[in-house]
């Protein structure tokens, strides 16, 4: 048996994400080009639940979801099974993408997300806005937007959904 | 899965599983630059014993979409003309450092014979009147995707016409649509049926054609006339082939299907460009798709971790 603890219930995800979505409204200078992309599977919960935020605030944004296990570094090392179908139904050139994930950990999967992203087309910008940032990174990534800065050991658990936020 | 060989010896989850990273696949070749890097640094080499174009350059723009190096082995040029021994040439091959080998062979069974020989994964794109799997998961792809029957083929009736005997398509088909829970029924002369089948069997099209989701003609090879195993071309045509009015009694949502290379005015009486429901050209284009499915699964998804040790 593993001790769990919640760090964060339904309602702190919930006003987790309502700052984030004014940040990345105030970062940008309001909505012009910027278009979310949620990273299968668990970043797009949170893309969805962020673009409902921000159209609630402002007006509605693009929000796509992008796969990058065909991107990682790790191919043929450990089992890949792909999430969903990647849905990127709008312009990449030129757009402002926030990259959501739900976890930022290694920074490997974020890294297979830009290279994805790239054969989509150029966008003038890429930000990173995650849930929770739990460090161990292994790439020089850094997240542009955070729900929380969550201390972790390396063979920690970290479940982050919209019922809350998880370590075990 | 370090091989695919069959629709049986992958079986049903592998079936689906392959399917459904075909989606991811697809969504890859709509895309305006349509590759990515997931095989690099992985060879896969093209070994034809046999005539092909499309399943040749289908598995070769496969390996190229996923960034795979390829090789084409061409048996015309080859030392094999030198009588060097089939063993002999993929040992050769596999010296040269290679992940997978894709294999067509006139004899059933080869590329179980080829994976006795080397440690590189085996995938079958046609042994004899045996095998033909790519090929049966590219139909399915296309009559899940056409039909929109992502969970099952429940069901869904589906007729086989043709010379199913010689058919290595007809065999890996009917394996993987009942697998999916279609109801398959054979047309055909009974000199062009196997001796033993588990599937029904109907001698007249005209009596289950209006009744169809799926209509799969088979090439009607030329030389069968010589065996006298049909008594002309336009006999079969009359009796088997797709003519306008035979097309006019299919159900309008019904899909019609060919593995090609076609012949026309044969199975075929009726031009497909003309037909709503013909698929052959999506045929075509899943081909890739699940090809490009197959190759990841078995080189680049780390599913036959265990195998390998």
């Amino acid at each position: 048996m593993t001790d769990s603890k919640q760090v964060l219930g339904p309602d702190d995800v919930r006003r987790v994400i309502t700052r984030m979505a004014h940040e990345i409204i105030e970062r940008n200078h309001g909505l012009d080009g910027v278009a979310l992309i949620g990273l299968q599977r668990g970043g797009v919960w949170l893309a969805e639940s962020l673009g409902a935020e921000i159209a609630r605030i402002d007006h509605e944004i693009p929000v796509g979801s992008i796969d990058a296990s065909l991107y990682r570094d790790d191919i043929g090392l450990r089992p890949v099974s792909p999430g969903s179908v990647s849905e990127v139904n709008f312009e990449i050139d030129g757009a402002i993408v926030v990259l959501v994930d739900d976890v930022l950990f290694t920074g490997r999967t974020v890294k297979a997300a830009l290279d994805a992203i790239t054969d989509y087309g150029r966008p003038s910008a890429v930000q990173l806005a995650v849930l929770v940032d739990r460090g161990h990174r292994e790439l020089p990534i850094r997240p542009d937007f955070v729900g929380k800065n969550l201390p972790t050991s390396k063979d920690e658990q970290v479940a982050a959904t919209a019922g809350g936020v998880v370590i075990s | 899965m370090k091989h695919f060989r069959s629709i049986d010896e992958a079986g049903p989850e592998a079936v689906r599983r392959l399917l459904d990273l075909a989606d991811h696949m697809a969504e890859v070749n709509r895309r305006p630059n349509p590759k990515v890097p997931a095989l690099r640094g992985k060879t896969v080499c093209n070994v034809f014993f046999e005539d092909s174009t499309r399943t040749r350059l289908s598995f070769e723009t496969a390996a190229k979409r996923l960034s795979a190096d390829i090789m084409n082995f061409a048996v015309s040029s080859s030392s094999v003309n030198k009588g060097e021994s089939l063993r002999d040439t993929i040992e050769t091959i596999a010296a040269m450092g290679v992940d997978a080998f894709v294999i067509r062979h006139k004899s059933s069974g080869v590329p179980w014979q080829v994976s006795d020989w080397t440690r590189a994964s085996v995938i079958n794109a046609g042994d004899g009147w045996h095998s033909h799997p790519t090929q049966a998961l590219l139909d399915c792809y296309t009559i899940r995707t056409s039909l929109n029957r992502t969970e099952s083929f429940d069901g869904l009736k589906i007729a086989i016409v043709g010379d199913i005997k010689h058919s290595r398509v007809a065999r890996s088909d009917i394996r993987a649509f009942t697998m999916l829970g279609a109801d398959v029924t054979l047309v055909a002369p009974r000199t062009l049926l196997p001796p033993v089948t588990d599937v029904p069997v109907v001698t007249e099209l005209d009596d289950i054609i209006g009744d169809l989701d799926v209509i799969y003609l088979l090439r009607m090879q030329q030389e069968r006339m010589t065996e006298s195993l049909v008594p002309s071309l336009r006999e079969y045509t009359i009796r088997f082939g797709l003519t306008p009015a035979r097309a006019k009694r299919l159900p309008e949502h019904a899909l019609i299907m060919h593995p090609g290379p076609m012949n026309r005015g044969v199975e075929m009486a009726v031009d497909p460009s003309e037909l709503p429901g013909s698929v052959i050209t999506q045929q075509v284009t899943n081909g890739i798709a699940v090809r490009m499915a197959v190759l990841f699964d078995l080189l680049g998804s780390g599913s036959n971790l265990e195998e390998n040790e």
